[in-house]
């Protein structure tokens, strides 16, 4: 092994998702990774949707139709849960930028109040968009 | 492991400092740690513009975007966010990837089509800000 690296260590990939036991911050992590995806198809949605606009009113009517279809709505939801997650766990993760939170009791509880954050904040975006007639 | 691409191109110099997988951890990460934090306001205020645009039909939606704010805060939500997610699904294709060649193409994928799908969705709205709706 020494010799094959030029004599440097090989250093390690990431760990895969089986080799970890189910905790909640392991699993706050590969949340956000699972997300990253989800968003990075959001922001292709929400391109597509400003060039939809461009195209005029008929192409505008197609895109909303189906962004505002069961299944659309579906997909807009999980986006709404994935972009507030995201939001708590940037500012989670800034505070570990500062050195503070990595004690496991605070790691837990921050990992599950983003989680909440997330589900709730999603749920009052969709009342106030359900009581704003925006559904 | 990915003993091959690894003796190719890290010199003793950048075997001694240790940048890790991707040969340039500093920048990369500070690059995240920005964007993220300039997508806490900007992802909220989108929150709030979808709100508010999915009850204004196509000239609603086409007036709001040519208000100057609107379409400089929209630009900078696609701009920041494709950044961000860039950089973000590299990680994970460096992470997950050892074979060189495939995490070469699909680095250059993911490159590929945030640039295309920023500069496209950007044309977009600047092309109704401009010009009003059709």
């Amino acid at each position: 092994m020494t010799e094959t690296s030029g004599g440097l260590p090989e250093r390690p990939l990431s760990p895969h998702l089986q080799v970890w036991r189910w905790h909640i911050t392991m699993a706050c992590s590969i949340l956000h990774r699972a997300t990253v995806f989800a968003l990075y198809v959001g922001v292709l949605l929400l391109a597509g949707w400003a060039l939809a606009l461009a195209a005029g009113p008929e192409a505008y009517a197609g895109y909303t139709g189906c962004l505002g279809s069961p299944l659309g709505k579906l997909v807009l939801f999980g986006l709404t849960v994935a972009v507030l997650y995201n939001i708590a766990y940037t500012v989670r993760q800034t505070f570990w930028d500062l050195g503070k939170g990595f004690t496991p009791k605070t790691a837990d509880m921050t990992g599950a109040a983003a989680i909440a954050f997330a589900v709730v904040g999603a749920i009052v975006v969709w009342v106030i968009a359900a009581q704003t007639g925006a559904l | 492991m990915t003993k091959s691409s690894s003796a190719r191109f890290r010199t003793p110099m950048s075997r001694a400092r240790g940048l890790g997988a991707s040969h340039h951890g500093v920048g990369h990460f500070i690059t995240e740690r920005v964007s993220g934090l300039a997508l806490v306001p900007l992802a909220l205020w989108g929150v709030f513009a979808a709100l508010r645009l999915a009850g204004l039909g196509f000239d609603g939606a086409a007036a709001w975007v040519a208000i100057p704010h609107n379409t400089v805060l929209l630009s900078l939500l696609i701009v920041v966010a494709l950044v961000h997610l860039k950089g973000a699904v590299q990680v994970v294709i460096e992470d997950y990837i050892p074979d060189f060649t495939t995490k070469t193409v699909l680095v250059l994928a993911n490159l590929f089509v945030c640039v295309l799908g920023g500069a496209l969705g950007v044309v977009a709205i600047l092309k109704v800000a401009f010009t009003g709706a059709l």
